[in-house]
């Protein structure tokens, strides 16, 4: 009789080089993406005298730095770019630089170039790394002293994490996304509710997302504290695969599908803890306040008390009132785009709320990646967006972080498809209202915050 | 880097949940090498917020703070910004995972405590800086007067303690790493990327 196995023993045993009596194992790491950030670790690399353990399985991309719009680039953020390039090159590495037709952000790109495959091991040092388990892969976000690690050994040291199982039963209602679903368990088990394990997504409302869907939901475990998210591929990952510059074809294929297939928790799998959720009663979700925690659905109101969480700080700095419907809170501006939501399945939902309709506030649209801007373009989505009156810019992190220089002001209101809330993320005192591409197209037509749900009746 | 297994200095209270790698370094100041020193850049924006900031009244070597400190980006820097300012330990109930992992490698003790021992040294802090001794061995530490014990994986309590660096470590097991790599894409060959 074989033990039943988890998804996360399939993918950890396959990789563990080995594990040392105190319980940390040593992984072998398939995939490498590095960005302008991971100067530090090539610094510490460079301060070693070291070289890359395997450059063949490394990748870099310009996204963290990569201006958006045209006009001049701040000296600092140029050289930010420059210097990813020369350590590119001195690396031997593959390079999606700035002006690649395939440049965007990492967890964009990743998965449209096949670099991200089911059962693979993959880390990059950004949190959002998580993403990439939406196709059964073990992806989780590492800092500068593990960048530099994995650079000199292809490895990295981790301790096993515990395993939660997340189930979404029922279906959405139209109108709720995958951002929807993450927001709402988020604000269930709270910011820290996940840290220590490794999520698995599971559920008749998780196999019924897209891969678009999927990279949403697993995006967000690290904003619930996870490090890792995963989603078992099926036949809708294998179909979003096939074809991909970087993943297997012809024979090579086939024998890969037929490995992908074991990559699911056995019927029987234990999981340390489990949680059940009803999707069918998610509502369009935003948050309020500065932690994604902080996320109710759009029918609620400013609580007034969170649990003995005194919030004054937090309403203080959102210039928000207790007890206020969520739905009165104006906007000064709206962003569209990000590794959270800035797929193309992403710019197609705010586009449909959009058609026809004018935005009332000023506003960005950043798309993942290069080859989502044209296909955007392709289909029409950017002439919606710029004839609702926003603006439709390049690819990159943008708005999201405001390394490029796409911040929002201090005071000012930004309905946002990103992932932070933070104090400052988006800029020096600025307020962000998290929320799905629908539901920020929805207050960009408004000026506040709505729900996008009658907005979407008789359109398909 | 040099291991520690006691430290003595004081301690100041930041009685606040979620704070964040965004809000321990701005992503403005990122684009500075290290050598520049990052503790200039440590809660830079709260610090400007307020100019009475317990950072800057106090010369601390120890935070307690509340729930999920160092939550969200991987950003390393927030742990350049804390060592940098001279902060070796934060005592919290909670940690983000990949911050704490960033901690030890810089030699930062993340100290877990329950809750109400929290809200206890909070309460007996106050804005004051406050006396603090800790010694890794033992798993425990004086604050306040207050004796109270942490949580600490043993792992990171061994690294800290030592000062081991995980590239020296893993230097001595280069040939299983190369054995599993053959090994690991014979088995799976589509692993390798095509083009």
């Amino acid at each position: 009789m074989t033990v039943a196995r988890s998804l996360l023993d399939k993918l950890w045993e396959t990789h563990e080089v080995l594990r040392r009596d105190d319980g940390t194992s040593l992984l072998w790491v398939d995939r490498h993406l590095v960005h302008e950030g991971s100067h530090h670790g090539f610094a510490k690399l460079a301060a070693r005298k070291m070289a890359l353990a395997a450059p063949e399985l490394t990748f870099g991309v310009v996204d963290h730095y990569a201006p958006t719009r045209t006009g001049d680039v701040a000296p600092d953020i140029r050289r930010m770019i420059q210097t990813l390039g020369e350590n590119a090159r001195a690396a031997g590495i593959r390079l999606f630089d700035l002006h690649d037709p395939e440049q965007g952000i990492v967890h964009v790109i990743g998965p449209e170039q096949g670099l991200t495959l089911p059962g693979l091991l993959i880390n990059c040092g950004d949190s959002h790394t998580s993403t990439h388990g939406a196709f059964g892969a073990l992806a989780f976000g590492v800092g500068a002293t593990e960048v530099t690690h994995i650079l000199a050994t292809q490895t990295v040291w981790q301790k096993r994490p515990k395993t939660l199982q997340i189930t979404f039963d029922g279906a959405l209602g139209a109108g709720v996304t995958a951002k929807d679903m993450a927001l709402h368990w988020i604000a269930a088990l709270g910011a820290d509710g996940a840290q220590g394990f490794a999520v698995e997504y599971a559920g008749a409302a998780v196999r019924a997302l897209s891969m678009e869907g999927r990279m949403t939901l697993c995006n967000l475990s690290i904003e619930g504290g996870a490090r890792m998210g995963l989603i078992a591929p099926d036949d809708v990952t294998f179909a979003y695969l096939k074809g991909r510059r970087f993943a297997p074809a012809g024979a090579a294929w086939a024998a890969a599908v037929a490995d992908w297939r074991q990559l699911h928790s056995d019927g029987d799998a234990v999981f340390d803890r489990h949680v059940s959720m009803d999707a069918s009663a998610i509502a369009p979700t935003v948050t309020w306040g500065t932690s994604p925690e902080d996320a109710l659905p759009i029918t609620g109101h400013v609580p007034r008390a969170d649990g003995g969480k005194d919030i004054r700080a937090t309403l203080d700095y959102m210039g928000l009132d207790a007890g206020m419907a969520l739905t009165q809170i104006a906007i000064d501006q709206v962003f569209i785009g990000s590794c959270t939501n800035g797929r193309i399945e992403d710019l197609r939902m705010a586009a449909k709320v959009l058609a026809g309709r004018q935005a009332v506030v000023p506003g960005l649209v950043s798309p993942g990646s290069a080859l989502v801007k044209k296909q955007a373009e392709d289909e029409g989505l950017a002439q919606i967006f710029v004839q609702a009156g926003l603006e439709w810019a390049g690819a990159g992190c943008s708005m999201c972080v405001g390394m490029n220089g796409d911040l929002v002001d201090a005071g000012k209101r930004c309905a946002s498809s990103t992932n932070r809330n933070f104090k400052g993320r988006q800029g020096r005192g600025a307020r962000t209202h998290l929320m799905s591409p629908a539901m920020v197209a929805a207050a960009a037509v408004t000026g506040h915050l709505t729900d996008v749900r009658p907005m979407l009746e008789g359109r398909t | 880097m040099s291991g520690w297994q006691t430290l003595t200095g004081s301690a100041i209270a930041l009685p606040e949940a979620n704070i964040d790698t965004d809000q321990l370094i701005p992503a403005r100041f990122m684009s500075q090498p290290r050598s520049a020193g990052y503790g200039g850049f440590l809660l830079y924006d709260a610090r400007q917020a307020n100019p009475d900031h317990p950072l800057d009244r106090h010369a601390a070597k120890v935070l307690v703070a509340g729930r999920n400190f160092g939550s969200g980006s991987s950003r390393e820097a927030a742990v350049y910004a804390l060592v940098d300012y001279g902060i070796r330990a934060v005592f919290a109930p909670s940690f983000g995972d990949i911050f704490a992992g960033n901690a030890v490698n810089n030699g930062l003790l993340t100290a877990q405590i329950d809750d109400d021992v929290a809200a206890l040294l909070m309460a007996r802090m106050a804005r004051t800086a406050v006396a603090a001794q800790i010694d890794l061995g033992t798993g425990r530490a004086t604050i306040a007067g207050q004796d109270i014990g942490f949580d600490l994986d043993p792992v990171r309590r061994q690294k800290l303690i030592n000062g081991w660096d995980d590239i020296d470590l893993t230097a001595q097991y280069s040939n299983r790493i190369t054995t599993f790599r053959a090994a690991h894409f014979a088995a799976h060959p589509w692993a390798m990327p095509t083009s």
